[in-house]
């Protein structure tokens, strides 16, 4: 049997791109929270809790996030967790989002002048306050072109659910691809998708380097 | 009763592993090999005259830098051969790595050649040199010795994006331990022993670049 690459193929790839970006949001949205935690614990006065996330994000920068996803969704199996594949794969990624953006997070909170925190405590601002009203807002303003660029790695990263057998853009291509015998024209199409949904964040991210380095 | 750890298996199969790793540090050291050479052609033809090589240089980095590895080496892999390329999964891999690497080596060698003062390079040619002197003295040395941090940690992540290549079945550590998992499906052992031996291979190499950089780039500038 024999398949063109026609319209049901194409929608079958639009189907596979909505768990990349459904993967990547929860992702990032999750990583983004934990990755404060992270970046918290990262510059907390105590030194073994300072050790530890060193060595957390150590391990999650230094191997690949291909082994991370297969400890995570065949770890998780052993300690007795049953989770839908999509759930394995994105407590991976979210993992491996909470320490880079843990990191981008710390590196933002750390350039703002220390006497934001001072004058905030001065005030007699509680922690929760300091953090949610002074540092985090023009923390995050600091940040935003490395989290925008980390969110391109993480969007071409999900590409890595396909090697375990979830079914996003990628492993549809794969499926489709042996479908219809055209693996070049069904790749070339996988990697425009992705192009369309990474390029535009990549300008963004530059953009706002290049307004941030103006501004000085 | 929940399941019983059995890591013997990792035992057994150590020697396999070990040339695992092997497989890999070949598999990386020729791709950052190819990476720095299209890093390098690259630079040189981003910054010539030619208008349409130019764009055709910005066109590679971005459309490299916005798609997966993935669907990069499924994509060489099944049109190399309509080249005319029939090639083993493992020099398919080296030649993804080292387009994937080249396109941020580009940006990455750019960077540091634009950090060179303008007027070092007319004193050089005051002095006589051959355009080809120019750019290896007074261009390429200082430029390297500027991008090397950049350049190494993009060499580690070449080396991390090199798992990747098992889904062609090339011969490196991650398609060997997936070799040991579906004869034992001993998969969590198996993963996590790996994902330590890849943790102390970005430690080797990042120690082994350090050194070489104490070693080479360690000059005085003024």
């Amino acid at each position: 049997m024999n398949v063109v690459f026609g319209f049901k193929e194409f929608a079958f790839l639009l189907t596979g791109l909505k768990w990349t970006v459904l993967l990547s949001l929860i992702a990032f949205a999750g990583g983004g929270i934990m990755g404060l935690l992270v970046a918290v614990a990262r510059t907390a006065q105590s030194a073994a809790l300072r050790r530890a996330m060193i060595l957390y994000i150590a391990v999650f920068q230094g191997t690949p996030l291909l082994m991370q996803l297969f400890v995570v969704y065949y770890g998780l199996g052993l300690v007795g967790i049953q989770l839908p594949a999509w759930a394995a794969v994105a407590i991976a990624f979210t993992l491996n989002a909470s320490a880079f953006l843990g990191e981008i997070w710390r590196g933002a909170i750390q350039a703002l002048p220390r006497g934001q925190t001072e004058a905030a405590t001065a005030l007699g601002l509680p922690l929760v306050s300091r953090l949610r009203d002074v540092i985090l807002p023009q923390a995050l303003r600091i940040a935003q072109p490395a989290a925008v660029g980390y969110a391109v790695q993480l969007i071409k990263g999900t590409s890595l659910a396909a090697i375990v057998g979830f079914i996003e853009l990628a492993r549809a291509g794969q499926i489709v691809s042996s479908q219809t015998f055209a693996p070049i024209l069904v790749f070339g199409v996988v990697g425009a998708i992705y192009f369309s949904l990474c390029w535009p964040l990549s300008l963004y991210s530059a953009r706002l380097e290049a307004k941030f380095a103006a501004a000085g | 009763m929940g399941y019983q750890m059995d890591f013997s298996v990792v035992f057994d199969h150590f020697p396999q592993l070990l040339w695992g790793c092997l497989g890999t540090l070949g598999l990386s050291f020729a791709g950052m090999i190819l990476a720095l050479v299209i890093g390098v052609l690259g630079v040189m033809a981003r910054g010539s005259q030619i208008g349409w090589l130019r764009r055709l240089v910005i066109a590679f980095i971005e459309i490299i830098r916005n798609t997966p590895f993935l669907v990069q080496i499924f994509f060489l892999y099944f049109a190399l051969p309509q080249l005319g390329l029939k090639l083993n999964p493992t020099v398919t891999a080296i030649i993804a790595l080292g387009v994937n690497g080249g396109a941020y080596a580009i940006e990455i060698i750019r960077g540091g050649v634009q950090s060179i003062h303008r007027g070092q390079v007319e004193a050089g040619f005051a002095l006589g040199l051959h355009k080809t002197q120019v750019f290896r003295l007074i261009v390429l040395k200082p430029a390297l010795r500027a991008i090397y941090p950049s350049l190494t940690g993009q060499f580690i992540m070449l080396t991390l994006t090199s798992s990747i290549c098992t889904s062609v079945a090339a011969y490196e550590l991650t398609s060997v331990a997936q070799r040991i998992e579906s004869d034992t499906f001993r998969s969590f052992e198996v993963y996590f022993t790996v994902t330590l031996l890849y943790l102390a291979i970005s430690w080797m190499l990042m120690t082994a670049f350090a050194a070489i950089s104490r070693q080479y780039f360690s000059y005085p500038t003024r």
